[in-house]
């Protein structure tokens, strides 16, 4: 593999930490699913190495782009090119694999987006506000109450005959109408049945709320993988959907993908080298008291040199970074 | 006694400029934060909309420093927001406040109700024409506060350095605040005007910023606190912002009863509205709807509406919008405030509604260049 050259995508979300590497083929050579576990520094550095040590030493990393809500924090550890948020990521990833695509349904661990999409741009998009109901963590916890692994969630529900009617308005209204199905000896692939689609029904009403969907249909995040979904979704919806080979990191994708347009238009990365996965990086917050605003401020450091801080309202902390940090500036500005 | 009223926006400055020149003594609370939200949300009914918690909070804030009378606007119509004065007063009582609350509102429709309110916060040593003269001096103070927002919103999205336009924006509130006169508030606008010229000399000017109309309910629009900065936010994404509503514009409508228009008049929103909504629905639904078609007539590239949770009005316009998205080919956000104040989802929000935005106007540029280019060549 002398000198093979890619970009690299990484999309650290609340449940999972993706990250891919793309080939200036065009192909998708890595695709790593890791679980953030609450330490999305560690996870990084821990997907650095696995990428590390499977593509060796002489691989070059050519631009980087970061998603997802920790994107800002990836950045400052990786020295990204381009740092968006998840939608256009998501966005940018489906086009690029069908141009065609005019809707997008993505359910991740604690968000779910719906993108409308006319002509390869955006047109429209909306993200779950107030509830996690619709979410891959509300079927994570059904699967365990029911003592069966998530993977196995969905090829269950498709067996079953007569899917019993679960309430979807709320994941707590949810759990006790299920159970209360359960004691009444309803079979366990009729309830998992229900519950995909009553997350279905929910998502439709709430996220795709007035949303106009049309074939092309992507379905992609973590939550594609269950068949069970996928399923309810088409019968809901009365159309065919795809779910694309890449589906649980189609944001790492999208920031590849990215990370490959900025960089083809100035030529130059300000990744900051495999090596990042022996640095010791040190976070810590604070409370600023300078103001009744009480900014809760993190700090991201590296051997005692400040590498980037946000938090803050009114700009006094994150303005003031080492001038290394072109690509975190850039996003606060 | 002694006076005190709750936050909205920079509305502090105007009130506070009324009361000064009538030499009533006032405490002007702190300025929302976590801490009014906590005490709010302690003593308000769990599903009651934000505004009304910050209130609250504001209202004890101030009972820490003294207070014991509230000011308070009310309002007749189908909104809630009538009834916070007599409902936030009870409250209070009950948890050991002991305010008293004044109300100013037309009732029944009669003016003499509130002018007799009026004289009753302003006492025997100020005649009607220095209370008169008061409320005008306010009122201009109002207008020219809200010139300089809207002057910053239209510098923000072109600033050299990150954070110039806050620091501006502040001194200029700052200096506002301490006009005492009609020569120094114009001072203090032609001030800021001459500044944002400075800091723009040499600048390239032929960049057009993507502009973006902010229609909604008023607390929300007006209380950066209670919107997450909303409109600081999309100006450090380089949007130039424009908002459909503004204090002078509310306080004409609403206080005057449309004697004065005040900045950014609501009125031509009831027009623009006709088609989709033609009645009242409560609060600025109306409005709302009204001002997203006038931004698409304008050519604007985007509309955000924001509202606080249970806001009915707001809802009502929110169902209309899509309509209005369709019809116009514009892109139209509903954001939803209650008490979260994670920037985090609203900020990948207004990222997420920027990229769109940007890219449907190169497609746009792109199409027209396309168009050009075949017309020549045929």
């Amino acid at each position: 593999m002398q000198g093979a050259k890619y970009f690299l995508g990484v999309d650290v979300g609340s449940v999972s930490t993706n990250i891919v590497l793309l080939g200036e083929d065009n192909n998708v050579h890595e695709a790593l699913y890791l679980r953030t576990q609450g330490r999305p520094m560690q996870t990084i550095q821990e997907g650095l190495k696995i990428l590390r040590s499977r593509i060796g030493e002489k691989a070059e990393i050519i631009g980087v782009g970061t998603t997802g809500s920790a994107r800002q924090l990836a950045s400052t550890l990786l020295g990204a090119d381009v740092v968006k948020n998840e939608i256009t990521a998501h966005a940018v990833a489906a086009s690029r694999l069908n141009p065609e695509v005019q809707t997008i349904l993505e359910i991740g661990g604690q968000d779910s987006k719906i993108i409308i999409m006319r002509d390869g741009v955006v047109v429209d998009f909306a993200m779950n506000t107030v509830c996690a109901a619709g979410t891959g963590s509300f079927l994570d916890q059904q699967a365990s109450r029911l003592g069966i692994p998530i993977e196995e969630f969905g090829p269950i529900s498709l067996k079953a005959t007569h899917p019993v009617r679960i309430a979807g308005r709320c994941s707590v209204f949810a759990e006790s109408d299920m159970i209360h199905k359960q004691q009444l000896g309803h079979q366990l692939p009729d309830i998992l049945a229900g519950l995909c689609q009553a997350m279905v029904r929910n998502y439709l009403n709430n996220v795709g709320k007035n949303k106009d969907i049309k074939g092309p249909i992507f379905f992609q995040g973590g939550v594609a993988a269950n068949p069970g979904i996928h399923k309810a979704f088409e019968k809901e919806l009365g159309l065919e959907i795809t779910i694309p080979e890449y589906f649980s990191v189609m944001g790492a994708l999208g920031a590849a993908y990215l990370a490959q347009e900025k960089v083809g238009s100035h030529g130059r990365t300000s990744f900051r080298g495999l090596q990042v996965t022996e640095t010791n990086f040190q976070a810590r917050s604070f409370e600023c008291k300078s103001c009744s605003n009480n900014c809760e401020v993190v700090e991201i450091g590296q051997d005692g040199i400040t590498l980037a801080r946000w938090g803050d309202r009114c700009g006094k902390w994150s303005n003031i970074s080492s001038p290394a940090k072109d690509a975190t500036v850039e996003v606060i500005a | 006694m002694k006076l005190t009223y709750p936050h909205m926006g920079n509305a502090w400055i105007v009130i506070q400029a009324l009361f000064n020149s009538l030499d009533i003594d006032i405490v002007t609370p702190p300025y929302n934060s976590k801490r009014t939200l906590n005490i709010g949300t302690k003593l308000a009914p769990e599903s009651v909309c934000l505004p009304f918690k910050l209130n609250l909070g504001n209202y004890v804030e101030a009972a820490e420093q003294g207070a014991d009378t509230i000011v308070i606007t009310g309002g007749i119509g189908p909104c809630r927001f009538g009834y916070y004065g007599e409902l936030q007063g009870q409250i209070l009582q009950d948890a050991g406040y002991d305010y008293d609350v004044v109300i100013l509102e037309p009732p029944d429709g009669s003016l003499l109700g509130l002018a007799s309110r009026i004289k009753y916060l302003a006492g025997k040593k100020n005649s009607w024409p220095k209370i008169i003269s008061a409320i005008r001096f306010a009122y201009y103070k109002s207008v020219a506060c809200d010139r300089i927002e809207d002057l910053i919103h239209g510098f923000r999205p072109k600033v050299k350095e990150p954070g110039q336009a806050d620091q501006l924006y502040d001194h200029g509130r700052q200096k506002l605040a301490n006009a005492m006169s009609y020569k120094e508030i114009d001072e203090t606008v032609r001030w800021v005007q001459t500044k944002i010229r400075e800091y723009q000399a040499g600048l390239d000017t032929t960049i057009k910023p993507l502009k973006v109309g902010i229609i909604g309910e008023i607390y929300t629009v007006l209380d950066p606190f209670s919107s997450v900065e909303v409109e600081q936010q999309l100006g450090n994404l380089g949007v130039h912002v424009d908002r459909s509503i503004y204090l002078s514009g509310w306080v004409g409508q609403h206080v005057f009863q449309g004697l004065a228009q005040g900045y950014r008049s609501i009125k031509p929103y009831h027009r623009s509205a006709k088609k989709y909504l033609s009645h009242f629905v409560g609060g600025h639904g109306q409005e709302s709807v009204g001002a997203a078609v006038k931004y698409a007539q304008e050519g604007f590239d985007g509309v955000i509406q924001i509202l606080p949770l249970t806001c009915m009005p707001e809802i009502v316009a929110a169902s209309i919008l899509p309509r209005v998205q369709e019809d116009y080919k514009i892109p139209i956000m509903t954001l939803t405030m209650d008490e979260h104040t994670g920037r985090a989802g609203v900020q990948t929000r207004l990222e997420a509604f920027v990229d769109l935005l940007e890219r449907s106007r190169q497609s746009k540029e792109q199409l027209t260049r396309e168009d050009v280019l075949g017309f020549a060549g045929s």
